[in-house]
């Protein structure tokens, strides 16, 4: 099967089960599809079991705080190394509700991204069997990759960068 | 604790004979002399039988991602130095390719070709580091002194393209800073030259080595399956006996014009990986054969003036070349809004970037995929169960890499 009809497949399918909110092929030919944070241990089972896609390359987080009640997302890549796809799955999740399922029952490395993921943007994973920070230190209290959290002191007064910094 | 709730704890069969029932906790690290880099494990051990272990990562976390959101692209590449010290080139190269990408930039040939040289030298030094230092925690110190001097040489080459040895910060968005020069080849020729020879008078001493053989097979072996769903990559994997190498299945700066194998293992054992990254050795001086002998000729820098630097004297004689200076240098460029992944074969793995961009001067959202990150945590399942001093010596033959671990 070549590897574009596989990919139709794959998007088939996972539209034939109501999993896709929105599926973007972007300019760089990578594929985009936004799902519900509820549903993605369900799509990830799906894809897993009945599709191939073995190999989990990549999970984190980002932060837009000006979106209104999708401030966080959480992005994961997920390849079947057979058919050499790869999609990249995002879910949006409101500031208010910020919970998204484990998927480690399925993979298991997703097990420490999803710690670092939760140690940088407060994204709480549930069904998670160890959800501590894991690279900051334990009793930090704040979660220092989100947008409000500026790199420098911002009561510095010595530095000026109207002209520059955009 | 009985022995019997802590076998049943910690879900391990040990043969009742070699044990006295008590549990010891012992901390391996944070600096430890054969752990080679910041790593604290904290382990249950019966007798030498560990029965549990737990890893403490962030010693040297530097907020590389934050730190990446305040700087424009020409500064970040600094920064993807230390991630994986060991190869640093192929860091750097990653992220100018990902930029590349995000920008539709196309490279010459030229670039591609020169890329495909540097990266494979210092995957050699990668291994080669990886590779003599299992010699080392075998008690096999002689091999190690003399690759050493290889992986000198390499940096002497290196020195040669960008002036710098270990983190080298070479390249620029959109090629090299200046061609080859012919210092650079006739160092690189006589390399090409020695090493085969040097390093198969290393391979000799511990190939097919007896000794080394029976104290590295079996030892913290991993299956396929769960290597897989460990997300493992680059030659941990291919030990495993899966066949993924991101320049075959995703080739990137023109790597399907070269011939080369993928050397895989069957155990996923200390030898395993030890030979996989032996062969991988001989493959990629066949590529850097291959490059040399195809070099094409052109450019060393595509034709992208508001990303790549303009030569010196031309920004003291004309206006353009100074305003685009000025515009570079501090990060005036209009980058396109858009997200891409790109992912280069690293001498550990999958090294990816994910790189969001809102059009402003730093990237919106920058997240390494920093392959040591994600495979070491199947450690405490792999040294389930055996000696301490296999331990040790699956942690080295892992290769596992502080600044990439941490970043």
């Amino acid at each position: 099967m070549s590897t574009s009809s596989f990919l139709d497949k794959t998007i088939d399918g996972l539209n034939s089960k109501g999993f896709i909110l929105e599926y973007i092929l972007d300019s760089y030919n990578e594929h985009n599809i936004v799902i519900d944070a509820n549903n993605a241990l369900e799509v990830v089972k799906y894809l897993n079991s009945e599709l191939g896609y073995n190999f989990l390359v990549d999970l984190t987080g980002s932060h837009y705080p000006d979106k209104e009640n999708q401030e966080y997302q959480v992005v994961f890549h997920i390849q079947n190394l057979v058919e050499n796809t790869r999609l990249r799955f995002k879910s949006n999740l409101s500031k208010d509700q910020m919970e998204f399922p484990s998927l480690t029952p399925v993979f298991s490395a997703s097990n420490w991204m999803e710690r670092e993921t939760f140690d940088f943007f407060g994204i709480q994973f549930t069904g998670h069997p160890d959800l501590r920070r894991i690279l900051n230190v334990d009793d930090m209290d704040y979660h220092p990759m989100r947008k409000e959290y500026a790199l420098e002191d911002e009561t510095r007064r010595d530095k000026n960068d109207t002209f520059f910094g955009r | 604790m009985s022995e019997l709730e802590v076998n049943k704890k910690y879900n391990v069969q040990v043969s009742t004979e070699t044990i006295d029932g008590e549990i010891a906790t012992l901390n391996l690290g944070p600096t430890h002399p054969a752990t080679h880099g910041i790593f604290q494990n904290v382990l249950k051990v019966d007798g030498e039988r560990i029965l549990h272990a737990e890893q403490t990562v962030g010693y040297i976390h530097r907020a590389f991602e934050k730190l990446a959101e305040r700087r424009p692209y020409n500064q970040i590449t600094p920064i993807t130095d230390r991630l994986n010290y060991c190869s640093s080139p192929i860091n750097n190269m990653g992220w100018h390719m990902t930029v590349e990408k995000l920008i539709g930039a196309e490279m010459p040939k030229r670039v591609d070709y020169m890329r495909v040289i540097v990266m494979e030298l210092s995957r050699i030094a990668d291994h080669l580091v990886c590779n003599s230092v299992i010699g080392v925690d075998t008690g096999a110190l002689t091999g190690f002194t003399y690759m050493f001097q290889e992986r000198e040489k390499i940096y002497d080459i290196f020195e040669e393209i960008c002036g710098a040895r270990l983190t080298t910060n070479v390249g620029r968005i959109g090629g090299f800073d200046r061609d080859f020069s012919p210092e650079f080849f006739s160092k690189l020729n006589t390399f090409l030259k020695e090493f085969p020879k040097n390093f198969d008078e290393f391979g000799s001493l511990l190939e097919r080595n007896r000794i080394f053989m029976d104290r590295t097979i079996g030892a913290g072996p991993i299956s396929a399956e769960r290597a897989l769903n460990y997300s493992f990559a680059g030659p941990n994997l291919r030990a495993a006996g899966v066949d993924y190498d991101v320049r075959v299945m995703k080739p990137y700066s023109s790597y399907q014009d070269f011939d080369f194998n993928i050397p895989v293992g069957t155990e996923g054992d200390t030898y395993d990986r030890f030979m996989v990254r032996q062969q991988e050795i001989r493959e990629s001086l066949k590529i850097i054969h291959q490059a040399l002998d195809n070099m094409p000729s052109g450019d060393y820098h595509a034709d992208i003036p508001s990303f790549y630097l303009p030569p010196k004297e031309e920004v003291y004689r004309s206006m353009e070349a100074l305003i685009y200076h000025f515009k570079i240098v501090m990060g005036e460029t209009p980058i396109p809004f858009g997200e891409v992944y790109h992912s280069v074969e690293g001498g550990n793995g999958e090294l990816g970037y994910y790189l969001v961009s809102d059009g402003g001067r730093n990237p919106y959202r920058l997240h390494f995929r920093r392959p040591c990150f994600i495979y070491y945590q199947a450690y405490p399942e792999m040294i389930k169960g055996s000696l301490l001093s296999d331990a040790i010596l699956t942690m080295s033959s892992m290769n596992v890499i502080a600044g990439e671990l941490d970043a």
